[in-house]
């Protein structure tokens, strides 16, 4: 099976966040480009008051070295004082933990917030960082030389394949 | 096939900075989408990402500058880069060292960038094929000015000045005035204007200050100001080099400020919302009327201000490449 239930796991992510957050004034963070569609998504679906944050994890990856730039960057946009904020990090896919780490550093250069918490859509493992997830639509290993591929339909919802490696 | 331009790698990107000739639409509009996702960093809690940490960049300026070098530093400073400025007139190089010489030292120092000014055309170059030909591909040039070649930095934080503010070049008209011969600005500019695909880009100065050969390079050629401004949509005002003047190219300055000085009164003739662009440093009163360079359609200090974003994303897109 090539695909997944991608919006089944969407609603679940959902869930586990609308519990979570209540009675609490919560910023959300997408990261570009994947997770700042669930970001985009999520902060609708649960009516947040404040803005959605959207942040580029670029100038933190440990990889520019090997890889340089992105050759399509986007612009991190916080728009709310992160000084103190209570802040749910959104991505696509857990992996290695290396984009978190990066995000975390690059929101912490607008800032110390209160509490940052991570929402994932979907958890591979294959940690190689000490990072884990408070929120998870759904949990599905995949072997390291396969990838999940996220898109977005024209009408918003979301598309789940996997490509398989070589082996 | 034709020899590879010593900027590009063997996979077409950029390797140094030496000219905007010959780079594509593409690699133009990809630095300014970089340098935009730069412009942020300056206004964080910390103005600084850690992209060069470790890289060592040397400042090399030839010619005296305050502004092209400043936001050289800050921009290497901003991405966590070691900055290193060499004050030429006393260093070596006065006491009759070969530049290249000093380029092989700097090097052996383990010098990862040099920025480069030179009043002589053409430095820049020689500099990157010594460095090509004995450093293979790790260390980098960026032209900072080259006499009256190119400056092609000042070329894209001109792009993307004018980006900013007009969004599609496609259906502007620009307007460059004044000491084109001396210019290297103007070069840079008008090479990269029409890559960018402007429809129509003038030239305005007199006669003794405009360098043959502007209509081959697709550009519209104005001795009369008042007719050269009508309807144009961005106006960039270059600097009266007074430096490079040799002979006596203009009677005087009050009789260039009559003429090709930027007042109220000619920008009036431009569109309503023409931008005002100068690369600095101003000649007010020679060039520029004071009431113009303070008025409100002059972004002359947003083009600082982006210098520095532009500068970084060349600095981060060489330094990996």
């Amino acid at each position: 099976m090539n695909t997944l239930d991608a919006e089944a796991i969407y609603a679940s992510l959902l869930d586990a966040l609308r519990g979570a957050i209540a009675g609490r004034d919560i910023s959300l963070i997408g990261v570009h480009s994947g997770g700042a569609w669930i970001a985009e998504r999520l902060h609708r679906d649960l009516g947040l008051q404040r803005p959605c944050g959207f942040l580029s994890s670029a100038f933190h990856r440990d990889d520019y070295g090997r890889r340089g730039l992105p050759p399509e960057m986007k612009a991190t946009e916080l728009p709310f004082e992160v000084n103190g904020a209570d802040i749910v990090l959104v991505d696509d896919i857990l992996f290695t933990g290396r984009t978190v780490r990066a995000a975390l550093n690059e929101i912490f250069d607008y800032g110390r917030p209160a509490r940052v918490e991570l929402a994932v859509l979907l958890d591979r493992g294959g940690r190689e960082l000490p990072v884990a997830a408070q929120y998870c639509g759904a949990d599905h290993p995949l072997a390291p030389d396969s990838n999940f591929v996220l898109s977005r339909r024209d009408d918003g919802s979301f598309d789940l394949r996997i490509e398989q490696g070589e082996g | 096939m034709a020899a590879r331009h010593p900027q590009l790698n063997e996979n077409g990107e950029l390797r140094h900075l030496l000219t905007i000739e010959g780079l594509s639409r593409e690699m133009l509009h990809h630095i300014l989408d970089t340098a935009a996702t730069f412009v942020g960093v300056s206004v964080r809690d910390v103005k600084k990402v850690p992209l060069l940490r470790g890289v060592s960049v040397f400042n090399l300026f030839f010619e005296s500058s305050t502004r092209t070098r400043t936001t050289f530093e800050i921009a290497a400073k901003r991405l966590s880069a070691d900055v290193v400025n060499l004050n030429i007139t006393t260093s070596s190089t006065s006491k009759g060292e070969s530049l290249l010489d000093t380029i092989d030292n700097l090097v052996a120092m383990h010098a990862d960038m040099f920025v480069v000014r030179h009043s002589q055309s053409g430095a820049p170059f020689l500099i990157a094929e010594h460095v090509n030909r004995k450093r293979g591909p790790d260390v980098h040039v960026i032209n900072a000015g080259d006499g009256r070649h190119a400056h092609p930095t000042q070329g894209l934080l001109d792009m993307y000045t004018i980006r900013h503010f007009k969004q599609d070049f496609t259906k502007l008209r620009v307007a460059i005035v004044g000491d084109v011969l001396h210019s290297r600005v103007a070069r840079s500019d008008i090479q990269a204007l029409t890559t960018l695909g402007v429809p129509e880009v003038r030239v305005i100065g007199p006669h003794t200050l405009l360098p043959g050969g502007l209509e081959q390079m697709g550009v519209r050629v104005f001795t009369d100001m008042r007719e050269g401004m009508r309807d144009v949509d961005v106006v960039i005002m270059l600097r009266l080099q007074n430096e490079r003047m040799r002979g006596a190219l203009l009677p005087s300055a009050q009789e260039f400020f009559k003429h090709y000085g930027l007042t109220e009164e000619k920008l009036a003739l431009a569109r309503p919302d023409c931008i005002v662009m100068h690369p600095g440093p101003m000649n007010r009163g020679v060039e520029i009327d004071s009431a113009v360079a303070d008025g409100p359609q002059a972004v002359i200090l947003d083009q600082v201000t982006f210098g520095i974003a532009v500068r970084m994303a060349v600095m981060s897109i060489l330094a990996k490449s």
